[in-house]
């Protein structure tokens, strides 16, 4: 039986795509897992550009949740990397094209062929985010430094915690850590301190993204990527392993001594 | 550091100013208390408090913020500021 994990954020364009595409091929490369990618922003799909892959959708989300097709029509196999499965969301359609039900049922479906469903959520609370958390076991929210973000990622928080998600897990993107040196962008352990959840991990801001999303190929199979290399170590914590946070040059002055606080340790007292 | 401080201060880093807005903002979030509540809070203090003293409306203020307790703590509090008038002359109770 797999599980199905929901990639949130709230405020938009922090880096749910970037994250569901990353993790998903890492954990269908690295650890030989079954994976679905399945993009649940309907009418702003983007996970199939970032993969690569949208030349070859030809039936979609709706069209499965809608009985126009079975599921193995919709899923588009990824010919790169074994085991690597994407569903794509309708474009010419909007959010209600679809119900939490429909979701729901679709990924009890997929749970019992593949290892990993992973869902590209839309940002925003509305129906969009109803739909995408409708199936799902587990919650990543991703934010980048900045207060709108985690004010919205903390919105995040207590809708999961309402809706029943036990420790949604946090992913900061886009840290920069010559800023955070100078005192001009928050730290990890500020964003940690002030949202009280566990931290999965760190992306520090790396242009080798935006050079991979231009391929469509995600940075995850690029040995030479710090971003790369932090969602490796992410997919190996995902697996359950005790993966310490990289050394990001300068994040952390006194960068050992923080380890213990980040791993196998709950993060804060609610 | 004292949170109050803080702002405003040319010398205090850009992410502190960050941290500190942002604690106060989710404060307010997660309180979901809106400014008509805080305004309910308003006119019953006035009512109340007018038995007794004289107090400037206008310059009433009732404010969530957050407050350290003893222990390093920091908890949301609400804040009233009153600025007196004059004090009645009530019999000696
Ligand atoms: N670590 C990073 N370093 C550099 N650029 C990044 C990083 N993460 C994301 N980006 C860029 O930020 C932009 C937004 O990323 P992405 O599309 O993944 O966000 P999103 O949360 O899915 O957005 P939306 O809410 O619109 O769906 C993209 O152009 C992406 O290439
Ligand atoms: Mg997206």
């Amino acid at each position: 039986m797999g599980e199905v994990i929901v990639i949130t954020s709230g405020k938009g364009g922090v880096g749910k795509t970037t994250t569901t595409a990353n993790l998903g091929t890492g954990l269908a490369l690295y650890k030989q897992k079954k994976v679905v990618m399945l993009d649940a922003d309907i009418g702003l799909r983007n996970l199939d550009v970032v993969m690569g892959l949208e030349n070859r959708i030809v039936y979609d989300l709706v069209d499965v949740a809608n009985g126009m097709c079975r599921l193995k029509q919709a899923l588009i196999k990824d010919k790169r990397f074994e085991n690597l499965y994407l569903m794509p969301a309708a474009q010419t359609k909007d959010k209600t094209a679809i119900t939490p039900t429909q979701m729901k049922k679709l990924c009890e479906e997929l749970k019992r062929d593949y290892d990993y469903i992973l869902i590209d959520c839309p940002a925003g609370i509305e129906q969009g985010f109803k739909n995408a958390i409708a199936g799902a076991d587990r919650a990543l929210i991703v934010t980048t430094p900045e207060v709108s973000a985690v004010r919205d990622a903390d919105r995040i928080v207590g809708l999961l915690e309402a809706a029943g998600f036990e420790e949604p897990k946090l992913i900061i993107n886009r840290l920069r850590p010559d800023m955070v040196k100078r005192g001009d962008m928050m730290d990890i352990d500020d964003m940690i301190d002030v949202l009280a959840i566990e931290l999965l991990g760190v992306i520090p801001e790396d242009e080798k993204i935006v050079i991979s999303t231009n391929r469509g190929e995600p940075a995850v199979v690029d040995e030479s990527s710090k971003a790369g290399q932090a969602y490796r170590n992410m997919i190996r914590r995902l697996e359950g392993e005790e993966v310490p946070l990289m050394k990001i040059e300068n994040i952390e002055p006194n960068f050992m001594d923080k380890l213990r606080v980040f791993f196998g340790l709950k993060a804060r007292a609610k | 550091m004292d949170f109050l401080k803080i702002f405003g201060r040319e010398d205090v880093s850009s992410k502190d100013i960050a941290k500190e807005r942002l604690r106060l903002i989710l404060v307010h979030d997660r309180a979901n208390v809106s400014p008509k509540f805080l305004e309910m809070i308003k006119s019953q203090l006035i009512d109340m408090i007018s038995d007794y003293m004289e107090i400037d409306e206008n310059g009433l203020e009732v404010k969530l913020t957050r407050m350290e307790k003893d222990d390093d703590v920091t908890v949301p509090a609400l804040v009233a500021n009153i600025p007196i008038k004059k004090v009645k002359h009530l019999a000696k109770i």
